[in-house]
Protein backbone atom coordinates (compact mmCIF):
# COMPACT_ATOMS: atom_id res chain seq x y z
CA UNK A 1 0.00 0.00 0.00
CA UNK A 2 1.24 3.62 -0.72
CA UNK A 3 -0.57 6.08 1.55
CA UNK A 4 -1.20 9.74 -0.19
CA UNK A 5 2.25 11.40 1.45
CA UNK A 6 4.08 8.73 -0.52
CA UNK A 7 2.11 8.76 -3.76
CA UNK A 8 2.68 12.61 -3.36
CA UNK A 9 6.47 12.29 -2.88
CA UNK A 10 6.44 9.47 -5.38
CA UNK A 11 4.25 11.38 -8.10
CA UNK A 12 6.95 14.41 -7.36
CA UNK A 13 10.07 12.15 -7.41
CA UNK A 14 8.43 10.84 -11.57
CA UNK A 15 8.27 14.75 -12.17
CA UNK A 16 12.06 15.41 -11.79
CA UNK A 17 12.58 12.30 -13.42
CA UNK A 18 10.29 13.35 -16.51
CA UNK A 19 12.06 16.18 -16.21
CA UNK A 20 15.48 15.05 -15.98
CA UNK A 21 15.12 12.39 -18.72
CA UNK A 22 13.58 15.15 -21.09
CA UNK A 23 16.68 16.92 -20.46
CA UNK A 24 18.88 13.82 -21.47
CA UNK A 25 16.83 13.10 -24.39
CA UNK A 26 17.20 16.85 -25.94
CA UNK A 27 20.90 16.25 -25.14
CA UNK A 28 21.23 12.57 -26.99
CA UNK A 29 19.34 13.67 -29.82
CA UNK A 30 22.19 14.29 -32.18
CA UNK A 31 23.69 11.50 -31.02
CA UNK A 32 20.74 9.47 -31.95
CA UNK A 33 20.17 10.94 -35.14
CA UNK A 34 23.90 10.24 -36.15
CA UNK A 35 22.92 6.91 -36.23
CA UNK A 36 22.32 4.79 -39.55
CA UNK A 37 18.86 3.27 -40.52
CA UNK A 38 19.09 -0.51 -39.69
CA UNK A 39 19.22 -2.63 -41.59
CA UNK A 40 19.24 0.02 -44.24
CA UNK A 41 17.04 -1.21 -47.32
CA UNK A 42 18.05 0.10 -50.59
CA UNK A 43 16.29 2.67 -52.99
CA UNK A 44 14.91 -0.25 -55.47
CA UNK A 45 12.92 -2.04 -52.56
CA UNK A 46 10.50 1.10 -52.21
CA UNK A 47 10.33 1.01 -56.31
CA UNK A 48 7.39 -0.21 -58.18
CA UNK A 49 7.44 -4.00 -60.14
CA UNK A 50 8.09 -2.92 -63.20
CA UNK A 51 11.70 -0.51 -62.34
CA UNK A 52 12.68 -3.32 -60.40
CA UNK A 53 12.16 -5.85 -63.33
CA UNK A 54 14.13 -3.16 -66.01
CA UNK A 55 17.01 -2.78 -63.38
CA UNK A 56 16.87 -6.82 -62.97
CA UNK A 57 17.59 -7.56 -66.33
CA UNK A 58 20.84 -6.23 -68.19
CA UNK A 59 19.43 -6.57 -71.27
CA UNK A 60 16.79 -4.62 -71.12
CA UNK A 61 18.53 -1.94 -68.22
CA UNK A 62 19.07 1.54 -69.95
CA UNK A 63 21.79 2.17 -67.30
CA UNK A 64 23.94 -0.60 -69.14
CA UNK A 65 23.84 1.59 -72.10
CA UNK A 66 26.27 3.68 -70.25
CA UNK A 67 28.63 0.88 -68.67
CA UNK A 68 29.40 0.05 -72.16
CA UNK A 69 30.49 3.28 -73.17
CA UNK A 70 32.68 3.51 -70.64
CA UNK A 71 33.93 0.08 -71.12
CA UNK A 72 35.13 1.26 -74.67
CA UNK A 73 36.83 4.31 -72.78
CA UNK A 74 38.50 2.09 -70.44
CA UNK A 75 40.55 0.70 -73.37
CA UNK A 76 40.87 3.94 -75.44
CA UNK A 77 44.21 5.39 -75.06
CA UNK A 78 43.63 9.43 -74.89
CA UNK A 79 45.92 11.92 -74.81
CA UNK A 80 49.81 12.25 -75.62
CA UNK A 81 50.31 10.03 -73.35
CA UNK A 82 48.41 7.60 -75.53
CA UNK A 83 47.43 5.59 -72.46
CA UNK A 84 44.63 3.88 -71.77
CA UNK A 85 42.88 3.04 -68.35
CA UNK A 86 43.87 -0.42 -69.01
CA UNK A 87 47.34 0.46 -69.98
CA UNK A 88 47.73 0.80 -66.33
CA UNK A 89 45.29 -0.95 -64.33
CA UNK A 90 44.24 -3.96 -66.90
CA UNK A 91 41.43 -6.10 -67.09
CA UNK A 92 38.75 -3.83 -64.96
CA UNK A 93 36.90 -6.93 -64.03
CA UNK A 94 39.65 -7.88 -61.65
CA UNK A 95 41.57 -4.51 -61.08
CA UNK A 96 37.84 -2.66 -60.52
CA UNK A 97 36.32 -5.30 -58.70
CA UNK A 98 35.37 -3.61 -55.21
CA UNK A 99 36.80 -0.30 -55.74
CA UNK A 100 33.62 1.71 -55.64
CA UNK A 101 32.91 0.93 -52.64
CA UNK A 102 35.56 3.09 -51.08
CA UNK A 103 34.99 5.85 -52.59
CA UNK A 104 34.10 8.95 -52.06
CA UNK A 105 37.77 8.80 -50.35
CA UNK A 106 40.85 10.60 -49.40
CA UNK A 107 43.10 8.60 -51.80
CA UNK A 108 46.76 8.73 -51.22
CA UNK A 109 46.79 10.24 -54.66
CA UNK A 110 45.66 13.22 -53.39
CA UNK A 111 44.97 15.36 -49.73
CA UNK A 112 41.51 15.97 -51.39
CA UNK A 113 38.35 14.09 -51.01
CA UNK A 114 37.45 12.40 -54.14
CA UNK A 115 34.46 10.38 -54.77
CA UNK A 116 34.88 8.45 -58.31
CA UNK A 117 34.03 10.68 -60.75
CA UNK A 118 36.63 13.06 -58.97
CA UNK A 119 39.28 9.94 -58.85
CA UNK A 120 38.87 9.24 -62.73
CA UNK A 121 39.20 12.45 -63.69
CA UNK A 122 42.42 12.91 -61.60
CA UNK A 123 44.16 9.85 -63.75
CA UNK A 124 43.11 11.86 -66.75
CA UNK A 125 45.19 15.15 -66.11
CA UNK A 126 47.98 12.95 -64.22
CA UNK A 127 48.23 10.13 -66.06
CA UNK A 128 47.06 10.67 -69.65
CA UNK A 129 48.02 14.26 -69.73
CA UNK A 130 44.00 15.17 -70.66
CA UNK A 131 41.87 17.46 -69.72
CA UNK A 132 39.46 16.32 -67.15
CA UNK A 133 35.96 15.44 -68.38
CA UNK A 134 33.22 17.79 -67.23
CA UNK A 135 30.64 16.48 -64.64
CA UNK A 136 27.73 15.08 -66.10
CA UNK A 137 29.03 14.56 -69.99
CA UNK A 138 28.18 11.18 -71.20
CA UNK A 139 31.85 10.43 -71.09
CA UNK A 140 32.45 10.90 -67.20
CA UNK A 141 29.04 9.06 -66.66
CA UNK A 142 30.01 6.25 -68.91
CA UNK A 143 33.60 5.34 -67.02
CA UNK A 144 32.19 5.82 -63.69
CA UNK A 145 29.17 3.41 -64.00
CA UNK A 146 31.71 1.06 -65.90
CA UNK A 147 34.10 0.99 -62.82
CA UNK A 148 31.24 1.07 -60.05
CA UNK A 149 29.61 -1.60 -62.07
CA UNK A 150 32.67 -3.84 -61.47
CA UNK A 151 31.74 -4.06 -57.19
CA UNK A 152 28.07 -5.21 -58.21
CA UNK A 153 26.51 -6.64 -55.27
CA UNK A 154 29.55 -5.72 -52.93
CA UNK A 155 28.50 -4.00 -49.80
CA UNK A 156 29.54 -0.44 -50.02
CA UNK A 157 32.30 -0.24 -46.70
CA UNK A 158 33.33 3.43 -47.26
CA UNK A 159 35.74 4.02 -43.79
CA UNK A 160 35.30 7.17 -41.43
CA UNK A 161 39.16 7.92 -39.91
CA UNK A 162 41.52 10.53 -39.43
CA UNK A 163 42.08 11.60 -43.11
CA UNK A 164 38.00 12.41 -43.61
CA UNK A 165 36.47 12.86 -40.49
CA UNK A 166 36.63 16.38 -41.19
CA UNK A 167 34.86 15.98 -44.41
CA UNK A 168 32.39 13.38 -42.69
CA UNK A 169 31.60 15.81 -39.92
CA UNK A 170 30.57 18.49 -42.40
CA UNK A 171 28.61 15.70 -44.09
CA UNK A 172 26.61 15.18 -41.21
CA UNK A 173 26.26 18.45 -40.41
CA UNK A 174 24.40 18.93 -44.08
CA UNK A 175 22.13 16.14 -43.71
CA UNK A 176 20.73 17.51 -39.95
CA UNK A 177 20.36 20.95 -41.65
CA UNK A 178 17.24 22.54 -42.58
CA UNK A 179 17.40 24.60 -45.48
CA UNK A 180 15.85 26.40 -48.15
CA UNK A 181 12.25 28.36 -48.29
CA UNK A 182 10.94 25.02 -47.58
CA UNK A 183 12.65 24.55 -44.76
CA UNK A 184 13.44 21.06 -45.03
CA UNK A 185 16.67 18.94 -43.76
CA UNK A 186 17.80 15.42 -45.70
CA UNK A 187 16.64 13.65 -42.10
CA UNK A 188 12.99 14.52 -42.38
CA UNK A 189 12.45 12.99 -45.23
CA UNK A 190 14.40 10.32 -45.66
CA UNK A 191 14.79 8.84 -41.94
CA UNK A 192 11.84 10.33 -40.51
CA UNK A 193 9.65 9.47 -43.50
CA UNK A 194 10.71 7.22 -45.27
CA UNK A 195 8.60 4.80 -46.91
CA UNK A 196 5.43 7.05 -47.28
CA UNK A 197 3.91 9.01 -50.10
CA UNK A 198 5.39 12.24 -51.44
CA UNK A 199 2.38 12.42 -54.29
CA UNK A 200 2.67 9.57 -56.24
CA UNK A 201 6.73 8.61 -55.53
CA UNK A 202 7.81 6.59 -52.26
CA UNK A 203 9.99 8.52 -50.47
CA UNK A 204 13.08 5.97 -49.97
CA UNK A 205 16.44 6.17 -47.14
CA UNK A 206 18.36 8.11 -49.88
CA UNK A 207 20.78 5.84 -49.93
CA UNK A 208 23.73 6.52 -53.22
CA UNK A 209 24.79 2.76 -53.30
CA UNK A 210 23.08 2.35 -57.32
CA UNK A 211 25.06 5.49 -58.67
CA UNK A 212 25.43 6.44 -61.86
CA UNK A 213 21.41 6.14 -61.93
CA UNK A 214 19.34 5.47 -64.91
CA UNK A 215 16.17 7.76 -63.72
CA UNK A 216 13.06 7.78 -65.73
CA UNK A 217 12.09 11.23 -65.42
CA UNK A 218 15.43 12.36 -66.58
CA UNK A 219 15.20 9.50 -69.64
CA UNK A 220 19.20 9.72 -69.16
CA UNK A 221 21.45 8.24 -66.94
CA UNK A 222 22.69 10.94 -63.72
CA UNK A 223 25.36 11.33 -60.94
CA UNK A 224 24.34 11.21 -57.53
CA UNK A 225 25.66 14.96 -57.21
CA UNK A 226 22.30 15.71 -59.76
CA UNK A 227 20.18 13.54 -57.67
CA UNK A 228 21.52 15.70 -54.79
CA UNK A 229 20.83 19.09 -56.31
CA UNK A 230 17.39 18.45 -57.03
CA UNK A 231 16.27 17.32 -53.75
CA UNK A 232 18.05 21.37 -53.37
CA UNK A 233 15.98 22.65 -56.37
CA UNK A 234 12.66 21.01 -54.21
CA UNK A 235 13.27 23.00 -51.22
CA UNK A 236 14.01 25.72 -52.77
CA UNK A 237 17.89 25.82 -51.38
CA UNK A 238 21.38 27.38 -52.91
CA UNK A 239 22.32 24.43 -54.98
CA UNK A 240 25.99 23.45 -54.84
CA UNK A 241 27.91 23.11 -57.87
CA UNK A 242 28.63 19.55 -59.51
CA UNK A 243 31.49 17.80 -57.62
CA UNK A 244 31.58 20.90 -54.90
CA UNK A 245 33.07 20.30 -51.35
CA UNK A 246 29.82 20.21 -50.07
CA UNK A 247 28.34 17.87 -52.01
CA UNK A 248 31.37 15.52 -51.85
CA UNK A 249 31.07 15.36 -48.08
CA UNK A 250 27.45 15.58 -48.07
CA UNK A 251 27.99 11.90 -50.23
CA UNK A 252 30.68 10.54 -47.69
CA UNK A 253 28.22 10.78 -45.01
CA UNK A 254 25.79 8.95 -47.00
CA UNK A 255 27.57 6.18 -48.01
CA UNK A 256 28.68 5.70 -44.04
CA UNK A 257 24.94 5.56 -43.61
CA UNK A 258 24.45 3.01 -46.62
CA UNK A 259 27.13 1.00 -44.75
CA UNK A 260 26.47 -2.69 -46.10
CA UNK A 261 24.43 -2.37 -48.92
CA UNK A 262 25.33 -3.37 -52.10
CA UNK A 263 26.39 -1.40 -55.02
CA UNK A 264 23.74 -1.67 -57.62
CA UNK A 265 24.97 0.27 -60.52
CA UNK A 266 23.76 0.77 -63.00
CA UNK A 267 20.62 1.52 -60.98
CA UNK A 268 17.08 2.08 -62.36
CA UNK A 269 14.70 4.80 -60.75
CA UNK A 270 12.00 6.74 -61.35
CA UNK B 1 -9.69 71.46 -73.94
CA UNK B 2 -8.01 68.50 -75.74
CA UNK B 3 -4.30 69.10 -74.06
CA UNK B 4 -5.91 69.45 -71.20
CA UNK B 5 -7.18 66.24 -70.82
CA UNK B 6 -4.12 64.14 -72.00
CA UNK B 7 -2.31 66.05 -69.63
CA UNK B 8 -4.42 65.30 -66.60
CA UNK B 9 -5.19 61.66 -67.91
CA UNK B 10 -1.40 61.59 -68.07
CA UNK B 11 -1.32 62.82 -64.14
CA UNK B 12 -3.78 60.49 -63.04
CA UNK B 13 -1.71 57.26 -65.05
CA UNK B 14 1.39 57.95 -63.09
CA UNK B 15 -0.54 58.58 -60.17
CA UNK B 16 -2.23 54.98 -60.40
CA UNK B 17 0.92 53.15 -61.32
CA UNK B 18 2.89 54.80 -58.41
CA UNK B 19 -0.49 53.57 -56.04
CA UNK B 20 -0.01 50.13 -57.57
CA UNK B 21 3.79 49.74 -57.56
CA UNK B 22 3.50 51.08 -53.42
CA UNK B 23 0.38 48.52 -52.98
CA UNK B 24 2.69 45.81 -54.85
CA UNK B 25 5.76 46.28 -52.05
CA UNK B 26 3.55 46.62 -49.64
CA UNK B 27 2.13 43.06 -49.60
CA UNK B 28 5.46 41.36 -50.29
CA UNK B 29 7.79 43.30 -48.22
CA UNK B 30 7.78 43.29 -45.38
CA UNK B 31 5.00 41.09 -44.79
CA UNK B 32 1.75 41.61 -43.47
CA UNK B 33 2.26 41.98 -39.41
CA UNK B 34 -0.21 39.47 -37.83
CA UNK B 35 -1.43 38.42 -34.18
CA UNK B 36 -1.28 35.00 -32.64
CA UNK B 37 -3.32 33.60 -29.81
CA UNK B 38 -2.84 30.41 -28.36
CA UNK B 39 -2.68 28.57 -31.86
CA UNK B 40 -4.80 30.85 -33.74
CA UNK B 41 -3.77 33.88 -36.02
CA UNK B 42 -7.66 34.98 -35.05
CA UNK B 43 -7.50 38.20 -37.91
CA UNK B 44 -7.23 37.73 -40.99
CA UNK B 45 -4.24 38.80 -42.75
CA UNK B 46 -6.13 40.67 -45.57
CA UNK B 47 -8.99 42.98 -45.61
CA UNK B 48 -10.62 40.77 -48.83
CA UNK B 49 -11.91 38.14 -47.58
CA UNK B 50 -10.83 34.70 -48.62
CA UNK B 51 -12.11 32.80 -51.72
CA UNK B 52 -12.93 29.25 -51.62
CA UNK B 53 -12.46 28.35 -55.42
CA UNK B 54 -9.50 30.02 -55.55
CA UNK B 55 -8.21 28.34 -52.33
CA UNK B 56 -8.68 25.03 -54.16
CA UNK B 57 -6.83 26.23 -57.23
CA UNK B 58 -3.85 27.01 -54.78
CA UNK B 59 -3.81 23.71 -52.77
CA UNK B 60 -3.94 21.92 -56.20
CA UNK B 61 -1.57 24.10 -58.23
CA UNK B 62 2.47 24.37 -57.28
CA UNK B 63 2.12 27.06 -55.82
CA UNK B 64 0.56 25.58 -52.68
CA UNK B 65 0.96 22.09 -53.48
CA UNK B 66 -0.34 20.77 -50.54
CA UNK B 67 -1.21 17.65 -52.04
CA UNK B 68 2.43 16.93 -52.60
CA UNK B 69 2.01 15.91 -48.72
CA UNK B 70 -1.56 15.77 -47.95
CA UNK B 71 -4.55 13.92 -49.05
CA UNK B 72 -7.75 15.33 -50.15
CA UNK B 73 -9.74 12.82 -51.86
CA UNK B 74 -12.60 16.13 -52.39
CA UNK B 75 -10.61 17.75 -55.04
CA UNK B 76 -10.86 14.86 -57.15
CA UNK B 77 -6.89 14.75 -57.12
CA UNK B 78 -5.55 11.60 -58.96
CA UNK B 79 -2.28 11.75 -56.76
CA UNK B 80 -1.95 12.42 -53.05
CA UNK B 81 0.87 12.12 -50.40
CA UNK B 82 0.39 11.27 -47.09
CA UNK B 83 3.83 12.80 -45.18
CA UNK B 84 0.69 15.19 -43.61
CA UNK B 85 -2.44 14.70 -41.74
CA UNK B 86 -5.39 13.87 -44.36
CA UNK B 87 -7.22 17.17 -45.15
CA UNK B 88 -10.50 15.79 -45.14
CA UNK B 89 -12.69 17.34 -42.17
CA UNK B 90 -10.18 19.50 -41.38
CA UNK B 91 -12.32 22.42 -41.79
CA UNK B 92 -14.20 20.72 -38.51
CA UNK B 93 -11.37 19.70 -36.88
CA UNK B 94 -9.81 23.41 -37.05
CA UNK B 95 -11.06 26.80 -36.44
CA UNK B 96 -9.97 29.88 -39.69
CA UNK B 97 -7.40 31.46 -37.07
CA UNK B 98 -5.84 27.64 -36.16
CA UNK B 99 -5.84 26.77 -39.83
CA UNK B 100 -4.25 30.00 -40.40
CA UNK B 101 -1.53 29.69 -38.00
CA UNK B 102 -0.92 26.19 -39.52
CA UNK B 103 -0.50 27.44 -42.91
CA UNK B 104 1.71 30.51 -41.80
CA UNK B 105 4.37 28.90 -39.47
CA UNK B 106 3.51 25.65 -38.63
CA UNK B 107 6.84 25.72 -36.91
CA UNK B 108 5.70 27.79 -34.27
CA UNK B 109 3.32 25.41 -32.52
CA UNK B 110 5.98 22.28 -33.36
CA UNK B 111 9.68 23.17 -34.45
CA UNK B 112 10.49 20.23 -35.29
CA UNK B 113 7.48 19.45 -37.70
CA UNK B 114 7.99 18.64 -41.93
CA UNK B 115 5.39 21.52 -42.13
CA UNK B 116 6.97 24.40 -44.24
CA UNK B 117 6.04 27.65 -43.53
CA UNK B 118 4.42 29.34 -46.34
CA UNK B 119 4.02 32.86 -44.79
CA UNK B 120 7.46 33.61 -43.43
CA UNK B 121 11.06 34.57 -44.82
CA UNK B 122 13.02 35.02 -41.44
CA UNK B 123 14.87 32.34 -39.78
CA UNK B 124 15.58 30.67 -43.02
CA UNK B 125 18.93 29.46 -44.31
CA UNK B 126 20.07 29.05 -47.57
CA UNK B 127 17.14 30.26 -49.95
CA UNK B 128 17.74 30.27 -53.38
CA UNK B 129 18.50 33.67 -55.06
CA UNK B 130 14.87 33.45 -56.44
CA UNK B 131 12.74 32.76 -53.26
CA UNK B 132 15.19 35.11 -51.12
CA UNK B 133 12.48 37.17 -49.14
CA UNK B 134 9.80 35.83 -50.76
CA UNK B 135 6.93 34.10 -49.05
CA UNK B 136 5.96 30.75 -50.16
CA UNK B 137 2.03 31.99 -50.39
CA UNK B 138 0.74 35.67 -50.76
CA UNK B 139 -1.28 36.81 -47.70
CA UNK B 140 -4.50 36.20 -50.19
CA UNK B 141 -3.16 33.10 -51.25
CA UNK B 142 -3.21 32.18 -47.51
CA UNK B 143 -6.72 33.51 -47.23
CA UNK B 144 -8.13 31.75 -50.15
CA UNK B 145 -6.86 28.30 -48.87
CA UNK B 146 -8.13 29.19 -45.47
CA UNK B 147 -11.44 29.54 -47.21
CA UNK B 148 -11.28 26.38 -49.13
CA UNK B 149 -10.04 24.08 -46.11
CA UNK B 150 -13.04 25.67 -43.92
CA UNK B 151 -15.32 23.85 -46.52
CA UNK B 152 -13.97 20.18 -46.25
CA UNK B 153 -16.05 19.48 -43.43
Amino acid sequence: MIDAKQSGLISKRCTWAAILAMFLVAGTAPAAEAQRPRPAKSGIDYASDDVRRLQADDFANPGMLWVAQGEKLWKAPAGNSGKSCASCHGDAEKTMRGVATRYPRVAPVSPQLLNLEGRINRCRVDQQGVAPFPYESENLLGLTSYVAHQSRGLPAAAVVDERNRRHFERGRAIYFRRQGQMNLACTQCHEQNAGKKLLADTISEGHGNAYPIYRLEWQSAGSLHRRLRACYFGVRAEMPAFGSDELLDLELYLVWRAAGLPVETPGVRR
Amino acid sequence: MVLLNSRLVRAVAWIVLGLVATACVTVTDPLVSYQISGDEIPNPLTALAGDAARGREVLMSRDGNCLLCHAAPETGARFMGNLGPPLSGVGARLSAGQLRLRIVDSQRLNAGTIMPSYYRTEGLVRVAAAFQGKPVLTAQQVEDTVAYLQTLR
